[in-house]
């Protein structure tokens, strides 16, 4: 039991797929301008990981190793036309949003990541966990990300107004800057500081290291 | 002509790949470390990006688009939802094809890129050509021209960036930070960089 609980809950914090292993972050700063949109796609990507995980690993003795990519891919692909159509069929709106990142969820890494790294050496009941597990590490992420963009950027939360705005006769001038591309990217970095702060086995070793109370002649 | 022309600048700087659409990331923040392998990569991309933008527009425009089958007897056949799996596949096939064709008749150009070329099946930045070829509804001249212009964009972006991190790895980074976080905030400040070309009008 502990052994699922572990695959589970480990790529939350532990082992964070954007945070740690550089997977799937192309989406993940895309779509995170907005608390909707990215609980959609947080749940579209956490079921595509989970069900490719699982059928790979049905098949995954039958595979020939030469072809294994083309086979995942297939397996991807179909999974995620099904996402596809069924957000046109159901959620019009929200899958116009999104755009062309449905469709970029057959390259995100961490499906791939998780069918090549996972799924090709477990048994099909683990590999949906693991599957599951890394899709909620990754939505974790986007939705402290969209939290803080959505919050800082127009004032809501899923559309519903926490901040009253000076436009609506409130207090708080939204920070325009928030919903651009960039601040993505600075929001991501400062939640892995923050996730670095506290859990210090993750910090990077320096390539270079500077020595302390140095001068430029001791340094060389 | 001219159009094509104001097509390719948007693709290359107003609308770049990796810096406005974070198309590519996972490749673009893993293998940044060094200029040459920069540069490699980024060469592959542009390759890759210049076969499979046009030939997927082929594709969609004479297999799958609404309609397209007149030829065959089946007007009424609509096959774009078909669209994604047959992209990855031209993807894989063309990235395949290509690896095997360099090997045989250009080694050294090979050996400069080999390593990358598998690894371009799984960026997204190929795939999201692709896709956006499709919304936009490009024809086959201007699907060439974005392909090209795309990979431009992506290749300068990447090569850009790890001639910031070679520099960077001397700087003295706050330990949390080290590593991937000040890559992320160094790519937000090229990206507000890039913003800057927003709002030229061609």
């Amino acid at each position: 039991m502990s052994d699922v609980k572990k695959v589970l809950f480990g790529p939350i914090l532990a082992n964070n797929p954007i945070a740690l292993q550089i997977l799937g972050i192309c989406s993940a700063l895309a779509v995170t301008s907005s608390m909707k949109v990215s609980l959609v796609m947080a749940i579209a990507l956490t079921l595509v990981t989970a069900f490719s995980s699982f059928f790979i690993a049905i098949i995954r003795s039958h595979i020939p190793n030469s072809i294994r990519i083309i086979v995942q891919m297939i397996i991807i692909a179909s999974l995620v036309i099904v996402v596809d159509q069924v957000l046109k069929a159901f959620a019009y709106e929200i899958s116009k949003q999104l755009s062309v990142f449905v469709g970029l969820i057959i390259t995100n890494c961490i499906v791939m990541g998780r069918a090549e790294a996972f799924a090709m050496k477990n048994g099909p009941i683990m590999s949906f966990v693991d599957g599951i597990g890394n899709g909620l590490g990754y939505s974790a992420m986007l939705i402290v990300v969209a939290f803080f963009r959505e919050l800082l950027g127009a004032g809501k939360l899923f559309g519903v107004e926490i901040f009253a705005t000076v436009q609506n006769g409130g207090w708080y001038q939204p920070n325009g800057l928030m919903l651009l591309p960039p601040s993505a990217f600075f929001v991501i970095g400062l939640v892995i500081w923050a996730l670095r702060s506290y859990k210090k086995e993750q910090i990077e070793e320096p390539e270079f290291k500077i020595a302390a109370n140095s001068r430029s002649q001791e340094a060389l | 002509m001219e159009h094509l022309i104001s097509l390719f600048v948007k693709a290359v700087f107003v609308e770049n790949m990796a810096l406005a659409f974070f198309l590519g990331m996972c490749t673009f923040l893993a293998l940044s470390k060094k200029v040459e392998t920069a540069i490699g990569l980024g060469i592959a991309v542009v390759v890759v990006l210049a076969i499979t933008v046009p030939l997927n527009n082929l594709l969609y425009q004479n297999l799958l688009v609404d309609g397209a089958l007149e030829w065959a007897g089946l007007p009424g056949v609509d096959l774009s939802f078909l669209g994604l799996l047959s992209y990855i596949g031209v993807i894989a096939a063309v990235v395949q094809i290509l690896e095997m064709t360099l090997d045989k008749y250009m080694p050294a150009l090979y050996n400069a890129l080999g390593v990358f070329l598998p690894l371009i099946t799984v960026n997204c930045a190929i795939m999201g050509a692709s896709l956006f070829m499709v919304e936009r509804d490009y024809n086959f001249s201007e699907s060439l021209v974005y392909g090209v212009g795309a990979g431009v964009g992506w290749a300068l972006a990447i090569a850009a960036l790890a001639g910031i991190r070679e520099k960077l790895k001397y700087s003295d980074v706050p330990a949390g930070l080290r590593g991937l976080g000040i890559t992320f905030i160094t790519v937000g400040l090229m990206s507000l960089g890039f913003m800057s070309f927003s709002g030229v009008q061609l």
